[in-house]
């Protein structure tokens, strides 16, 4: 535990923190934009140059909004819920690696906040917990809507977390780790008979892999086509109802956080996370080619919000149970068997 | 370097509200979660004693109890909803005879 | 008072902490609150002890499975606080701090002949996931596969249970 340690702990958490921060309230004014284009109208764009302006503008009047507080909320449970929600979906950040190893000064630094040897389990520690702040949400606001809407998102949340878990141990098994890092170099070796143009992408290799847990992970966030307890047209807004101002933001940017880590961990276990044409010559290409992924996976997920209507409850949790649960399952079988008669 | 009778003492301690709890508590979900607290701090116990012995073989016992602890809430909850839809009452009081 | 010690004792007395609240309080949510708490002080402490794979395993089933089920039966049987039980059993409380006493006591003594192993060849201890999966897979392979088994029935016994009876 040297100062030099310690320096480069508060460097990167320094550094992250500021652009993920930045990163979020940027993917808001990207998603409104977006959805305004898929949606034949153009998004907020009057507060600034292109409205890059509006997050700031949108920031200032949550900040002065009134805070309502229902008269019999359970108001240690309301006012925990949304930190409860936001420290899961902000702490994911540290695990994870957005490059290569870089040398400093002859100090090998890894380029995340903490490299542990089962990061992805951390990752997965950490979305569980996020359960907590919607459940909390809908509970102490003492209000139908709420509870309904908490409940039901909060199921929704946990059945499809066995999906997530099952599409992952493809990707595990291939690369022999639970290291986030270890699964990306394992990915950039490139398949023997393609003269090293193509690498060994886990989307390659396990495709139903990458695509259930795209779909899960989509449930996991709570977004289109699987955002029916918070919808505006449902339930009111579902476990939200009842918060205001700057409670009702920090709620937001949570959700955005976890569609973050969700596009990064996305990109780490299935595209090769920081892996690109020329990324070891140059490392300095690891973290763009990282940003460029993860930034793929985000105008997706907006994408998808604008393309797709969203499936009623029942139909979801029938979808979660019957067909992928099933399916993950197949797809461990079908994995092992190559694993063990290919490797 | 925390020596292992601090471990132990810790265990101990919070096996003992744990029981404690068990015995005060009257509500059936409760005492429930006091059972929960009390097979943690056995874990504890085994895994202080695998890290000190240098031995694999207290977490592998720990990954079974957690995962029996698993599996004994969710057939303990649902015994605990069916008897909220016979009798209306979540008191260990109401619950000591089989007749309704 | 190394830094190591520090650590264990802050770790400590937030679990007591944790521990003392999930008896002391009225209402079972905050219980089940205190109890979530506890169990991530418990996986802090087994991080510390060189088995991080099983502080994340404890998060993810305990803290992120059993204790949202915990929940969830909580709100959806709608428990709002304890029935006090003061009225009847009085005597209990009074019991409850004598047998505290006494069970401490009974386990410190149970225990008071264990002592740190001295090795003769310093062996770190590693608690990482291929050192569990190569002891679950080999020497331990039959309670792996009885484990199993018994979640089998436990997913049969819940469905069972918790059915609406069918007109």
């Amino acid at each position: 535990m040297d100062i030099y340690l310690l320096i480069e702990w508060s460097v990167k958490i320094g550094v992250v923190f500021f652009i993920l921060m930045t990163a979020l309230a940027y993917i808001v004014l990207l998603e409104r934009r977006l959805l305004g284009f898929i949606q034949m109208r153009l998004g907020p764009n009057r507060v600034g140059p292109f409205g890059m302006l509006q997050p700031l503008a949108d920031g200032i009047k949550f900040f002065f909004k009134e805070e309502v507080i229902p008269l019999e909320a359970d108001r240690t449970l309301y006012m925990l819920a949304p930190v409860v929600a936001l420290v899961p979906a902000l702490a994911t950040v540290s695990v994870i690696p957005f490059g290569d190893a870089i040398e400093i000064m002859g100090r090998k630094i890894p380029l995340c906040i903490t490299q542990v040897d089962i990061s992805l389990l951390v990752v997965f520690a950490l979305t569980s917990m996020g359960v907590y702040g919607i459940v909390l949400a809908g509970w102490s606001s003492n209000n139908k809507y709420s509870l309904m809407g908490g409940l039901r998102s909060s199921a929704q949340m946990i059945s499809y977390e066995l999906t997530l878990s099952l599409s992952i141990i493809g990707v595990v098994l291939f690369s022999g780790s639970l290291d986030l890092v270890q699964i990306v170099k394992e990915q950039m070796n490139p398949w023997a008979w393609s003269a090293g143009w193509i690498p060994k992408w886990n989307i390659f290799t396990q495709p139903i892999g990458f695509l259930l847990f795209l779909i899960s992970a989509i449930a996991e966030t709570n977004r289109v086509p699987f955002d029916l307890p918070e919808a505006e047209t449902e339930l009111v807004a579902g476990f939200h109802t009842e918060y205001s101002s700057m409670k009702f933001a920090i709620f937001f940017i949570a959700e955005y956080a976890n569609m973050v880590t969700a596009s990064s961990m996305a990109t780490l276990l299935f595209l090769g996370g920081w892996h690109g044409p020329f990324v070891k010559e140059v490392p300095l290409l690891g973290p763009i080619y990282f940003t460029l992924k993860v930034l793929f996976f985000l105008v997706l997920y907006i994408w998808l919000r604008g393309t797709l209507p969203r499936f009623r409850y029942d139909q979801l949790m029938k979808f979660g149970w019957k067909f992928m649960i099933p399916v993950a399952l197949a797809n461990v079988v079908l994995v092992a068997g190559i694993a063990l008669f290919l490797y | 370097m925390v020596p292992l009778s601090w471990y132990l003492a810790l265990s101990a301690v919070l096996f003992t509200i744990g029981a404690v709890g068990v015995f005060v508590k009257r509500n059936v979900i409760s005492i429930f979660m006091c059972i929960e607290l009390m097979l943690n701090a056995v874990n504890l116990t085994l895994i202080a004693f695998s890290s000190f012995y240098r031995e694999i073989s207290g977490q592998l016992f720990v990954f079974i109890v957690m995962t029996v602890a698993a599996a004994e809430a969710g057939v303990g909850l649902a015994l605990v909803i069916a008897i909220f839809r016979n009798r209306q009452s979540l008191n260990s009081d109401d619950v000591d005879l089989l007749k309704l | 008072m190394g830094l190591e010690q520090i650590f264990f004792l802050i770790l400590a007395v937030l679990s007591v902490g944790a521990g003392l609240s999930v008896i002391l309080q009225k209402s079972p949510l905050y219980s089940a609150f205190s109890l979530i708490g506890l169990f991530a002080c418990l996986a802090a402490l087994y991080v510390s002890l060189q088995a991080q794979f099983l502080g994340a395993i404890q998060i993810i089933v305990y803290a992120g499975a059993i204790m949202v089920l915990f929940i969830f039966v909580i709100m959806l049987l709608n428990i709002r606080k304890e029935e006090s039980a003061l009225d009847k059993y009085k005597y209990l409380y009074i019991l409850a701090v004598p047998f505290a006493i006494t069970l401490a006591a009974e386990i410190i003594y149970a225990l008071r002949f264990v002592q740190e192993p001295t090795f003769k060849t310093e062996k770190p201890m590693i608690g990482d996931s291929q050192s569990i999966g190569y002891g679950l897979y080999t020497t331990y392979l039959m309670p792996f596969e009885l484990t199993s088994i018994l979640i089998l029935l436990a997913i049969v016994g819940s469905v069972v249970l918790a059915r609406r009876e069918k007109d």
